[in-house]
C-alpha cells in the first residue's frame, strides 16, 4: 500500500483499501474553526448530537482572533460557551493558525488522522498525517461519530532529481509545481513526494509545499518524514512514533519525474494561483503593499528570511508591509530573537498571529488599484478585496517591498524606486544594469497583459 | 450554464459572509463575486439547474457555497468535475451535482429543460429532445441523498 491507502486502512479495521473504496475512517482530532464552529455548535445543539471525545475534539480560533467583526464576536462566545459546557479544549484567540497547532501540541503525528473546517488542513501532509479540510457538516458527524466517510483517493508519485538550486525557496517549489500541474490535473489524487531534494526539506518548507495542495486541487501532498519531522513530533507527542511508509510495491496512478534543478524564483500572477511565471517576467511591475503570512508562510523561517533582507533596511516610499506569523510561538520566538524589531525599524506592520488577509476584515486587504505582493496562497478577484494579488516567497516580497517593485533577492536596489504621488511617475530609480533580464524600466501591472 | 474551470469557492460565496450561520440568509450571495454573474442570486428560480466546467468549488471548506444554491431552490449543479471538499459537502446536504464528459450532443442552451435520472444518469434535453449519459449518483451519495443529508 503507499502512504494514504496505509492510513486509510489503520483507522478504518481494514487489511488493505484500493482507491475508489468507501472507508469510514476514525479521526484523531476533530477539529472546528470560529469560521465553521458555529455552524457545527448549531447542528449539533439543534440535532441534539452528544460528543463522541471530547479529548480528541478541539476548537481552534484563527480565521478572525481579533474578533474585530461583531458576528464574529458573537460566534466565539457561543462556541466558547459550548466549548465549556462539554469540556471540549478551546486554542483561543492567542493561539495561531488551527492547523500549525495540531502538530504543534502534538494532535497530529505521522499516519494520523484529523479534519477541520480550514481547506488547507491537508497541510498535515508536512508531517506524513491525512488531513482534510471539511464543511461543517462533516466536521459535526466527526464530531458526534468520531468517523467520516471517505472514498480512498487515487496516489501519484512524484520523483525528484537534481540538485536544488541556491535562492529556491519552498514557495518558488510549489510555484513551479503549480506551473506544471495546474489548478485540476492532480484533482482528488493523494501526491506522494520522494528524492535526494526532498528528503533535505525542512518542516517549514514541507508545510509552504503541502499547504498549497488545495490550489493543485489534490486532497493531499504527503511528505514521507525525515529525521528532523520524526524528532519534532516525537517531542510534540511526548512519546516514541513510528515513521510511516509507502510498501515497496505500492500502486501508484501515475509517476512524474522532476528536475528540480530547473526551477526558478516564480510569482503566482494576479487571479489564479495557478497562473505562476518566471518572476523575472514580471519584473520592476510597481507595487503598493506587500504582505508575508499565512498558514503557507508565515513559519520561523519565513520570518528569518524576510528579516535577513529587511535589516538595515526600510520599506520602499508608499509601500507598506503587513507581517503576521502563523502562531503565537512563532511570535514569541520573533520578539526573542531580535526579529520583531528589525520588522518595526523597516517600517513594518507586525500583526497577532492568525490566518490574517484570506478572512475579510483581517490584515491584508487591497483596495481597487492596488497592487500587493503576498506570501498567502489565493489570489482569487476579490479574495482579500479589489486590488491585484501576486503570490511569491518571503524573499521575494521583502526584496520587492524594500525596491518598490517586484524583484528577487538577488536583484534588490540599493536605493528604493520613487514615484511622484499626484502623477504616478517614476521620479528615481536606483537600477545599475539595463539588460533584458534586469530591465530599467519601471511598468504598471495591467489585467491581462504578458 | 456558466462554462468556466476552477470557479473557487470565494467566487461562489465570498469569505466576508462566512460568519453567517442561518442558511436562509446564505442565498443572496451567490456567485456575487464571479464577474458576469453578480446578480444571480436575483435572476436565478427554484427548479434550476447549473451546468458547469472543471473543478468546481475549488478552495475553501466553506459549507455556505453549497447552502446556498439550496436556499435559492437550485436543483441541482452538473460539472465536468468538482473541488473535493465542494464534492462532499453537497453529498453532505443532499444536494445533488452530478458529473459529465461531454455535454455537446445535448446543444444545451440557456433557459433548456433537462430531465436527469440520478440512477441511471440519463440527461434529456427535453428542449430538443437530445440525451446523452452522465454519472449517475453512487452508493454513498444515494444513501445520503435518501437520508436527507448525513443527520
Amino acid at each position: 500500500m503507499n502512504i494514504i491507502e496505509k492510513i486509510i486502512a489503520s483507522h478504518s479495521g481494514n487489511k488493505s483499501v484500493k482507491p475508489g473504496e468507501i472507508a469510514d475512517i476514525s479521526i484523531d482530532a476533530r477539529v472546528a474553526r470560529d469560521f465553521g464552529g458555529p455552524n457545527v455548535v448549531k447542528t449539533l445543539e439543534e440535532k441534539n448530537l452528544s460528543i463522541d471525545d471530547v479529548n480528541k475534539t478541539f476548537f481552534t480560533f484563527d480565521t478572525n482572533p481579533t474578533g474585530s467583526d461583531q458576528k464574529y464576536a458573537v460566534n466565539q462566545h457561543i462556541v466558547r460557551v459550548f466549548a465549556r459546557k462539554h469540556g471540549i479544549k478551546v486554542f483561543d484567540i492567542n493561539n495561531g493558525i488551527g492547523t500549525h497547532t495540531l502538530f504543534a501540541n502534538g494532535l497530529a503525528w505521522p499516519g494520523s488522522t484529523a479534519v477541520t473546517t480550514d481547506s488547507h488542513a491537508n497541510i498535515l501532509g508536512a508531517i506524513g498525517a491525512f488531513g482534510q479540510g471539511m464543511g461543517d457538516k462533516d466536521i459535526t458527524a466527526a464530531f458526534h461519530k468520531g468517523k467520516i466517510w471517505f472514498k480512498v483517493p487515487e496516489s501519484v508519485k512524484l520523483e525528484f532529481i537534481g540538485e536544488r538550486p541556491s535562492g529556491i525557496y519552498a514557495k518558488d517549489i510549489v510555484l513551479n509545481l503549480l506551473n506544471r500541474f495546474g489548478a485540476n490535473s492532480l484533482l482528488g489524487k493523494s501526491v506522494e513526494f520522494y528524492g535526494k531534494a526532498i528528503n533535505k526539506l525542512t518542516l517549514d518548507e514541507r508545510i509552504t509545499i503541502a499547504s498549497m495542495g488545495t490550489e493543485m486541487g489534490a486532497i493531499i501532498l504527503l511528505f514521507p518524514p525525515n529525521q528532523e519531522v520524526m524528532d519534532y513530533c516525537e517531542q510534540r507527542t511526548g512519546r516514541k512514533l513510528n515513521n510511516i511508509e509507502a510498501d515497496k510495491d505500492a500502486v501508484y496512478s501515475e509517476t512524474h519525474q522532476i528536475d528540480i534543478s530547473k526551477f526558478v524564483n516564480m510569482v503566482s500572477r494576479p487571479g489564479k494561483p495557478h497562473d505562476t511565471v518566471d518572476i523575472r517576467s514580471e519584473k520592476r511591475v510597481r507595487i503598493y503593499s506587500a504582505f508575508i503570512g499565512s498558514c503557507t508562510n508565515g513559519r520561523m523561517e519565513d520570518m528569518r528570511a524576510a528579516a535577513r533582507i529587511l535589516k538595515g533596511r526600510k520599506l520602499a516610499p508608499g509601500v507598506v508591509l503587513k507581517i503576521v506569523p502563523t502562531t503565537d510561538e512563532i511570535w514569541q520566538q520573533c520578539l526573542d530573537e531580535g526579529i520583531i524589531k528589525t520588522f518595526k525599524n523597516a517600517g513594518a506592520l507586525f500583526s497577532n498571529a492568525g490566518c490574517a488577509g484570506c478572512a475579510a476584515g483581517q490584515v491584508g486587504q487591497n483596495g481597487p488599484g492596488e497592487i500587493t505582493i503576498s506570501t498567502g496562497n489565493r489570489n482569487f478577484p476579490g479574495k482579500q478585496g479589489k486590488g491585484s494579488v501576486y503570490l511569491a516567497s518571503p524573499a521575494s516580497v521583502a526584496a520587492s517591498a524594500i525596491a518598490g517593485y517586484i524583484t528577487s533577492e538577488d536583484d534588490i536596489p540599493d536605493h528604493a524606486a520613487v514615484f511622484d504621488f499626484i502623477s504616478d511617475e517614476v521620479e528615481n530609480i536606483d537600477i545599475k544594469h539595463d539588460s533584458a533580464e534586469h530591465p530599467k524600466k519601471i511598468r504598471k501591472y495591467r489585467a491581462g497583459s504578458g | 450554464m456558466i462554462m468556466e474551470d476552477n470557479i473557487d469557492t470565494d467566487m461562489i460565496y465570498h469569505n466576508r459572509y462566512l460568519q453567517i450561520t442561518d442558511p436562509l440568509e446564505m442565498g443572496q450571495y451567490i456567485f456575487d463575486n464571479l464577474e458576469g454573474y453578480e446578480d444571480f442570486a436575483k435572476k436565478a428560480k427554484p427548479g434550476d439547474i447549473v451546468f458547469t466546467g472543471k473543478n468546481f468549488g475549488a478552495g475553501s471548506s466553506r459549507q455556505q457555497a453549497v447552502d446556498g444554491f439550496k436556499t435559492l431552490g437550485i436543483q441541482a449543479i452538473v460539472a465536468e468535475s468538482f473541488g473535493a471538499i465542494y464534492e462532499r459537502n453537497a453529498i453532505n446536504a443532499a444536494f445533488p451535482i452530478l458529473t459529465y464528459h461531454d455535454l455537446s450532443s445535448l446543444d444545451l442552451k440557456d433557459g433548456d429543460t433537462v430531465k436527469i435520472d440520478l440512477v441511471s444518469g440519463k440527461l434529456t434535453n427535453i428542449s430538443n429532445n437530445n440525451k446523452t449519459i452522465i454519472e449517475a449518483f453512487s452508493e454513498v451519495q444515494m444513501e445520503i441523498y435518501n437520508n436527507n443529508g448525513l443527520f
